[in-house]
């Protein structure tokens, strides 16, 4: 990976969004009383495409011989401080947590508000975050904050290349891939092909516990508090209804036959 | 979705709610840990075991191990499996800070290895061994051999072996013949063979650092003459291939992936500084090889009754969710054709074979758990007696903690296998390769009768028989918490005295060929009342507790006193007759 750092820019600040969310193997619910994600009730895991995220972020430290800072971004409940603990011991830098009960039921409009009021307060070069999480798999983030933030938006990147006061990607895409470029600072977006995410060791386990981590409050961001939370949201879930059971299958017995009846039940489910 | 290997719960339950491991923080040496951070390790062990160990566990057991003539031939995975953990620090986990390690306590990181041991025995052998390896070279090894050789077991970069068995002396060390030379500089030249050698070649890491027993001529006859010795693949200080060569592999019924093997030392095949014999470097003193290996073997064992409980409890666990989701037959009080088949969960025999695993491989956890946590007391007890009380039970313990997994959780498997029928005797389950692995564990670093010597002959006689004096009064410690209206605690009571007193009756004559007769019997007899035991401590730690976790414990403890501790009986019975059937035996008559 190329890096240019030498002369120009003695250090480089990037800022990863991690997210706390229901493990993807796990019954997910959504409480009746508010109709929000039913957070307690079930293991909770890092997003999993944010540890892609993290690692490209460790990687590009990496590659400007250490000269560059990581720092995660969480929001979340008290409860994240877990994931961020992992995060820090894959061997980010520093965290910030913004925790609030205000922000409960936020959505993504919300989230992304919020979230570009906290990196108001940090410096940073690089916004990287996980292409979608596996909770609310709305996949705007990214360009929710380019927007908020002014800078440009790289989506998608397969590869990350930062050249000087440049960010160049590869941006996934059905038939190949882009090569898109932007300046610093930029948000950026990953999918899962981009690397393998390295495990803490065990000496980042014991490093994580003594990096700093910041707890915000939304009024320690100047986050204004009737524009976030569940009963100031423009979106609202106004009903949900469980998946309904699993069907009992349909027998065929082949009598010489059987080719025909499967491409009849093809046929029949709109498949062929 | 739960894992299918070690159950976290369990640990959980066995580390915090039992063993109260966190305490151990408020400790020097753990001060630097928290809940957090065992937690940590434990979650990244995990991972790193089902993502890493088990997806190759069946395809290193489908491609043992070859051999070229040069070169040792294993599938990439296991290399690819053993970098991971390399890079991750584990080896070094309960290690000092000053050889880089991270002073895990032993009952944390014993349950971390746990997580590899049931995801794949053959891949976790070798950092198995380096991690024994290098426990003993740090304890015993001078600076420059812990430079040399230690630091870069504990980076992952050289793996271990320890050498003690030859192909004429294998349970009997006193006849090992491997010699060792003395050099004028100081070293030593190695010339012999040593057999069953796990992870004696491979090319998985940079150097393999053999531990060889060896006798230098002029010493004492048997174990008092034997030394111990650094013997590397390829001697680190310059930079020579050292004169140990691989003989040939062993081909085995289970633990493929490890490879097992005949090394030749000293044939000539290599001359390092022009001559032959491979050059070892002695360990300590003279003459005291056997005590130092001893370090080794009692961590070892522990370990073997780990691997035989994590094969016994991951067999458990796949037989559980087969038996939640086979359709086979139907209620036996309601047969009618016409209804659906129940899950064979609800047969009352599969619940029996799937409670006798439960009994067997989560006793056996909390039994090993429990040894690692005194081993934790051995090092960091705040008084000298507690340090010593901690070291003597551990003593009497070992030999139980190695043979009871061993042989109870085999008996796991084979039930497993049981459980899913003419399924589980095919190679598309994984319960018979689990079975034919565990199958080593009664046989390796000290048999099972070796054990049950070890335990008769030497653990319970030894310092005026403190030790057994010791197990009684903790048993009976549990006991007198348990309270006396607990229908467990009579029946245990009456066994651990019956310990006591069928010990003293087969020492009264004085007649070891007599007393040493049915030292298997014994062993077994006393391992089954220190599991029942271990179950009481595990019923007392639910008391006031809630849920299926907890109704699961108690009803596998009534299990286990109803079913297997009342086996002890005639065992006892037996012994206190100083029974001589089989000494009375003779050969012509088979």
């Amino acid at each position: 990976m190329q890096s240019a750092y030498g002369g120009r820019r003695t250090s480089m600040n990037i800022v990863v969004l991690v997210k706390q969310v229901p493990d993807t193997w796990a019954e997910r619910k959504l409480k009746a009383d508010d109709k929000t994600l039913d957070r307690a009730s079930v293991d909770v895991v890092m997003n999993e495409i944010d540890e892609y995220a993290v690692e490209e972020a460790l990687k590009l430290k990496e590659a400007a011989g250490g000269e560059a800072s990581v720092t995660i971004l969480t929001m979340g409940p008290d409860r994240a401080v877990e994931t961020i603990r992992k995060a820090l011991s894959m061997g980010a830098d520093k965290a910030v947590h913004l925790s609030d009960e205000a922000l409960a039921g936020s959505d993504a409009i919300q989230t992304s508000y919020a979230i570009a009021k906290v990196l108001d307060t940090l410096e940073y070069d690089l916004v990287i975050c996980g292409s979608e999480a596996t909770d609310s798999r709305m996949s705007v983030m990214a360009a929710l904050l380019a927007e908020r933030t002014g800078k440009p938006q790289l989506s998608g990147a397969r590869k990350v290349t930062v050249d000087g006061g440049n960010v160049k990607i590869e941006r996934q895409t059905d038939n190949g891939y882009d090569v898109v470029e932007a300046p610093l600072p930029a948000i950026l977006s990953v999918v899962e092909k981009i690397n393998e995410p390295r495990y803490p060791s065990f000496k980042g386990i014991m490093a994580a516990k003594s990096k700093p981590l910041t707890t915000l409050t939304t009024a320690d961001a100047g986050i204004e508090a009737d524009k976030v939370g569940l009963a100031n949201a423009p979106s609202q879930v106004v009903e949900f209804s469980n998946k309904p059971p699993r069907q009992a299958g349909q027998i065929v017995k082949d009598e010489g036959d059987g080719g025909a009846k499967v491409a009849d039940f093809l046929a029949s489910q709109k498949i062929i | 979705m739960a894992s299918l290997l070690l159950s976290r719960r369990d640990l959980d339950f066995l580390l915090y709610e039992w063993l109260d491991v966190e305490l151990l923080t408020k400790r020097p040496r753990y001060a630097e840990h928290s809940r957090e951070t065992f937690d940590s390790v434990l979650d990244l062990s995990e991972q790193m075991a089902t993502k890493h160990f088990r997806p190759h566990n069946k395809k290193s057991d489908a491609n043992e191990p070859s051999f070229d003539g040069t070169t040792v031939h294993l599938i990439p995975e296991i290399k690819q499996a053993l970098d991971v953990f390399g890079l991750s620090g584990l080896i070094a986990g309960a290690m000092d800070e000053s050889i880089g390690g991270m002073q895990l306590p032993s009952v944390v990181a014993g349950a971390c290895f746990a997580w590899f041991q049931a995801a794949n025995v053959g891949t976790a052998s070798y950092p198995f061994l380096t991690i024994g390896n290098a426990n003993l070279l740090q304890k015993y090894g001078t600076p420059e051999i812990v430079d040399a050789y230690v630091r870069p077991m504990v980076e992952g970069r050289f793996f271990g072996t320890m050498c003690l068995s030859e192909p004429q002396a294998g349970s009997s060390l006193s006849d090992v013949t491997t010699r060792a030379e003395p050099q004028d500089d100081g070293t030593y030249r190695i010339f012999g063979n040593k057999m069953w050698i796990s992870g004696g070649e491979h090319e998985l890491s940079d150097n393999i650092v053999h531990l060889v027993l060896a006798k230098i001529p002029g010493g004492p006859p048997g174990v008092k003459g034997i030394s111990l010795f650094v013997v590397p693949k390829h001697v680190v200080e310059t930079g020579e291939r050292n004169d140990v060569v691989l003989a040939g592999l062993n081909h085995k019924m289970g633990f493929r992936g490890t490879t097992n093997t005949l090394l030749n030392f000293g044939e000539g095949v290599h001359r390092p500084g022009g001559q032959p014999g491979a050059v070892g470097f002695l360990v300590g003193e003279q003459h005291r090889g056997l005590a130092y290996m001893f370090t080794m073997m009692n961590e070892a064992r522990i370990g073997v009754g780990s691997g035989a409980m994590a094969l016994g409890y991951t067999g458990y666990l796949q037989s559980l969710d087969y038996a939640r989701t086979r359709p086979q037959g139907r209620p036996i009080a309601s047969k009618d054709p016409t209804q659906p088949q129940v899950p064979i969960i609800e047969h009352a025999d599969v619940k029996r074979m799937l409670l006798a695993q439960k009994s067997y491989v989560e006793g056996a956890l909390a039994l090993l758990l429990y040894c690692n946590r005194l081993v934790d007391e051995e090092k960091t007890a705040e008084t000298e007696e507690e340090r010593a009380k901690a070291t003597l039970l551990l003593d009497v313990l070992t030999p139980i903690a190695k043979s009871w997994p061993s042989q109870w959780c085999l008996e796991a498997n084979s039930l497993a296998i049981q459980v899913l029928g003419g399924y589980g005797y095919t190679r598309e389950y994984d319960v018979e390769q689990l079975y034919r692995d565990n199958r080593l564990n009664p046989i390796h670093e000290g048999t099972h009768g070796i054990q049950g010597l070890d335990l008769l002959g030497r653990k319970v006689v030894m310092q005026g028989g403190a030790g057994l004096t010791l197990l009684h009064e903790t048993v009976t410690a549990t006991i007198h918490r348990a309270g006396a209206e607990r229908s467990e605690v009579a029946s245990l009571r009456a066994a651990i005295d019956r310990v006591v007193e069928v010990t003293a009756a087969l020492w009264s004559t004085g007649d070891v060929e007599t007393a040493l007769a049915n030292s298997t019997v014994y062993l077994e007899a006393v391992g089954h009342v220190v599991l029942a035991w271990i179950w009481l401590e595990q019923l007392l730690a639910t008391e006031g507790r809630e849920g299926e976790f907890y109704d699961g414990k108690r009803q596998a403890a009534r299990y286990f006193f109803r079913y297997e501790l009342p086996k002890t009986g005639p065992m006892l019975d037996l012994l206190a007759s100083l029974d001589r059937t089989t000494v009375e035996m003779s050969d012509t008559w088979f």
